[in-house]
């Protein structure tokens, strides 16, 4: 009992940074139909960002962090919008979700080639400890992850009901051609979701990198688990990705203790596989009625 | 060519088969000199290449994704190499039951998908992709896991045996060009109308009587017996399968073959493969760098044409004819207006 | 009425009380016709009557809120496209939708093939399907003959308009249901379109809906006319009756 609780939230913790994933995911699919495969390395490549920073222009550590998030906004927000987005959106999904593969090879060798081969430590936000709560061993890290990620979320979440801007943006990602009727500037909107997706790749980058290393090859997984979280939870609702996010890091880490390493990730694929069935929409998400 | 798929009723000579006969005749000749690295790296082209036309029917004519080509290749191959190496049978018996076991795994993955959404497809093929991966690294049993099968023999047929390179590059061209034919007659046929026809518009096509869910069913299911039937090829060629190179990026790669190739046209693949397979080593001499000179290679060409180079040469052909008709059609119009005339 | 004149022969659609509402947008609002076989019935309505919305309903495009469709007596609510079309019901829509990428002749061919043989046939068997001989015809019929090798995006819209009139036809069909047919193509080739229907209808005797903008076009080619307004069938009758209906007249020129 104890242990699962452990698990649980260990669990939750890494959803969380996947539901930030997901949600980016979410919001360029939805404003701008583009799959992006390079979401995983999204998340890698700004704590390689910083530790270049650290490490060969002996930056200190905040200094780093900013100019490593601003370079990473300008770059993968602003400039993926305009330079591979643009240019493709008109021909449809697939050469631009084929062109965002191309995206994430680069990004991944680029990694491995400027910066290292091999996985290296990222200053924790946190110290490292553990607490206990109704017995259970927590780690500090886990909850500081946690934490920040749900506040994040929740900062997202009220950005986009609460304020003017952020009501635009969500009547752009649900319908561009009604939202441009009613006068909302779509164009801008939906750069506005790049630099957002680019934003949560930051904080997912910053809050993931203690607990694994950072690696060139790190955005396999994370975007793994980012896709899958944003099919499972429902692909046309952002609260989808972040309920999807967190049950895939639930199922992930309880998977990895309880069944064999072997076939460890195979069980969130399985649960993709029985939303399809069971509940295309998403375990979140809204069915659309078939558009004639 | 697309435009010679569609009109080939009309045109004389078909320049699909044309181009695919010369071809063959080229590469039956191509490895003589080239050593065995250069004969390799040749085969290894015409098996994606069958793989990535495959795929082509599923994405470029039926429009539906495919995340898992590599998949069905993987599972071609240790079905070939288990059937060979271990049990000692024929390497046609082992072919077919590639194409075969792919069939209907295609049927079995796409029946479910299909009834939901199209773009479904995708997301089921990509879990069984990763799934399929994991079966084939973790059952040591069946595939002997990361060890993998060694010593797959050669096909040899009605005592003909193709050991050497070079002997099994023929073979491997011959069987490209029957499976190309076979494939070329299809999309020809009333079934690749219906294909067409359903890519581009499933609304109108189904209340012509088209049913598409079986029309796409069976593209994605005859396109995952290619990659069965391409596994196939594979096993023997390498002579040694891991499960490394059926992994989820490895589907990603075949469908950026279909993709920058052009997809729905005939012979895109084959030029999509070649990138694909021989650009690398192209540009081996970049060091570890050749990755990098890929991807920028691939962005590159998908933001000038997103239709990929075939796509970017009937553009330009196009752009050609369309000034030489709308010449011809203003003519035209200038005597009918004058013929008009009450 | 003229619903009289029409007793003893046979219904071959049936609409009964159907519905459809769009979460609190009531489309369709419990509408009831019977089409009599051989018949053209014109469907008017201002815009946004639910006319093109019944039109999919009808023809399993979309779930019916309520209500039911029965074709030779025999109910097929929410049946697919597919289905209908394999028994013998045919359509267009209201935009237009030819295979642009596919020649005028290959258009026509697909149209009818899935009406032809076995599917292992349609792979195995002839290019055409045995049909270019049918197309031939009805590409001669509709006065497209010079475009047969032509691309179908090619050609001119109202060209592309008699095309998918065409396209309706070639699997033969017993009830055809035609969504704006006249819509957006010019005064000459109005006249041929209206006299092609005719025509169709006379020597195949097949039954046909008609939804259309054009009063003339309309009242000149049907039989008979129902005017729908604001979800509800408001009138049906001979075209002259209508013409003179006061409701008719007020939904059309009274707001």
């Amino acid at each position: 009992m104890v242990e699962l609780l452990q698990l649980l939230v260990s669990g939750l913790a890494t959803g969380a940074i996947y539901a930030l994933a997901a949600v980016g995911f979410t919001l360029v699919w939805q404003t701008s139909q583009t799959i992006n495969f390079a979401q995983g390395d999204f998340v890698m490549l700004p704590a390689v960002f910083v530790l270049m920073g650290t490490t060969m222009f002996g930056l200190p550590l905040w200094v780093a962090i900013a100019l490593a998030s601003l370079i990473f906004i300008l770059l993968f927000g602003v400039g993926f919008k305009i330079a591979i987005v643009d240019p493709m959106i008109r021909h449809g999904v697939l050469p631009l979700a084929i062109a965002t593969m191309a995206l994430s090879i680069l990004m991944r060798e680029g990694a491995k080639d400027a910066f290292s081969a091999e996985g290296q430590t990222f200053p924790s936000l946190v110290s490292d400890g553990n607490i206990s709560i109704f017995g259970a061993v927590v780690s500090l890290q886990d909850l500081a992850v946690f934490a920040v990620a749900v506040l994040v979320i929740l900062g997202l979440q009220a950005f986009i009901t609460r304020t003017r801007l952020g009501r635009q943006m969500q009547a752009t990602a649900q319908n561009a051609d009604v939202a441009r009727i009613l006068g909302v500037p779509v164009a801008r909107m939906i750069l506005l979701t790049f630099v957002i997706n680019a934003a949560l790749a930051i904080i997912a980058s910053f809050l993931i990198s203690p607990i694994y290393l950072v690696k060139f090859s790190n955005g396999e997984l994370i975007g793994a688990a980012a896709f899958n979280a944003a099919i499972v939870g429902g692909f046309n609702q952002i609260r989808g990705a972040i309920g999807g996010g967190l049950i895939i890091g639930v199922v992930d880490n309880l998977a990895a203790r309880y069944v064999s390493t072997g076939y460890r990730a195979a069980f969130p694929l399985i649960l993709l596989a029985l939303v399809i069935l069971l509940k295309p929409e998403g375990l979140f998400g809204r069915a659309e009625e078939r558009k004639v | 060519m697309k435009a010679c798929i569609t009109s080939a009723a009309t045109s004389r000579i078909d320049w699909n088969l044309a181009l695919l006969l010369i071809a063959a005749l080229i590469l039956w000749f191509a490895p003589v000199g080239m050593g065995r690295y250069g004969t390799y790296v040749l085969t290894l082209w015409l098996v994606m290449s069958v793989a990535a036309m495959g795929l082509n029917l599923t994405l470029g004519f039926a429009g539906q994704i495919s995340l898992a080509q590599a998949a069905f290749l993987g599972i071609g191959g240790y079905a070939t190499a288990l059937m060979t190496a271990k049990l000692g049978l024929g390497w046609l018996s082992a072919f077919a039951v590639s194409g075969l076991i792919c069939f209907f795994v295609g049927v079995l993955l796409g029946f479910p998908a299909l009834r939901v959404q199209h773009h479904y497809l995708a997301f089921v093929t990509l879990a069984f992709s990763t799934l399929c991966w994991l079966v084939m690294r973790n059952e040591e049993w069946l595939t002997g896991g990361v060890y993998g099968i060694a010593n797959i023999p050669r096909p040899s047929i009605l005592g003909m045996e193709f050991k050497s390179a070079l002997a099994f590059h023929r073979f491997v061209v011959i069987v490209t060009v029957a499976l190309a034919l076979a494939l070329w007659w299809l999309v020809r046929s009333p079934w690749g109308r219906a294909f067409q026809a359903l890519r581009e518009n499933p609304t109108r096509a189904a209340s012509l009587g088209v049913n598409v869910r079986n029309y796409t069913l069976l593209a994605f299911a005859i396109g995952s017996a290619y990659g069965g039937f391409a596994g196939s090829l594979y096993a023997p060629l390498v002579q040694f399968i891991d499960p490394a190179p059926f992994a989820l990026s490895q589907s990603l790669i075949l469908l950026l073959m279909v993709i920058i190739g052009g997809s729905g046209y005939f012979l895109g693949p084959f030029l999509g493969a070649l990138l694909a397979v021989a650009l690398p080593e192209w540009l081996r001499f970049t060091g570890g760098l050749y990755q990098i000179f890929f991807a920028m290679a691939v962005l590159l060409l998908l933001i000038v044409s997103p239709s990929g180079i075939l796509g970017f040469v009937e553009k330009f052909a196009a752009g050609r004819r369309t000034r030489a008709a709308s010449a011809a059609r203003a003519a035209a119009a200038a005597t009918l207006s004058e013929g008009a005339k009450p | 009425m003229s619903m009289a004149n029409r007793q003893g022969l046979t219904k071959v659609l049936e609409v009964q009380g159907m519905k459809k509402h769009f979460g609190g947008v009531k489309a369709v609002d419990g509408v009831s016709f019977d089409v009599y076989e051989g018949e053209i019935l014109g469907l008017i309505g201002p815009n946004g009557c639910g006319k093109s919305t019944l039109f999919n309903c009808i023809l399993g495009q979309l779930p019916p809120t309520e209500g039911d469709v029965k074709l030779d007596g025999v109910v097929i609510t929410g049946r697919a496209p597919t289905e209908l079309n394999r028994r013998g019901v045919s359509r267009t829509f209201q935009l237009l939708q030819v295979f642009a990428n596919l020649t005028v002749l290959e258009n026509l061919i697909l149209a009818g093939q899935e009406h032809r043989g076995s599917m292992l046939k349609r792979l195995v068997g002839r290019r055409d399907a045995g049909l270019t001989g049918n197309a031939q015809r009805m590409i001669d019929f509709f006065k497209l003959g010079h475009l047969a090798n032509e691309k179908a995006g090619g050609l001119s819209y109202g060209q592309q308009k008699l095309l998918d009139c065409a396209m309706a036809f070639m699997a033969g069909p017993r009830l055809v249901l035609l969504d704006e047919p006249a819509g957006g193509v010019n005064l000459t080739m109005l006249a041929s379109l209206k006299e092609r229907l005719q025509a169709i209808n006379e020597e195949t005797g097949a039954t046909f809906v008609v939804i259309e903008h054009n009063m003339d076009f309309v009242m000149s080619l049907s039989s008979r006319v129902v005017v729908m307004a604001e979800g509800k069938v408001l009138a049906v009758g001979l075209p002259e009756e209508i013409r003179s209906n006061a409701k008719v007249i007020e939904a059309y020129l009274g707001h």
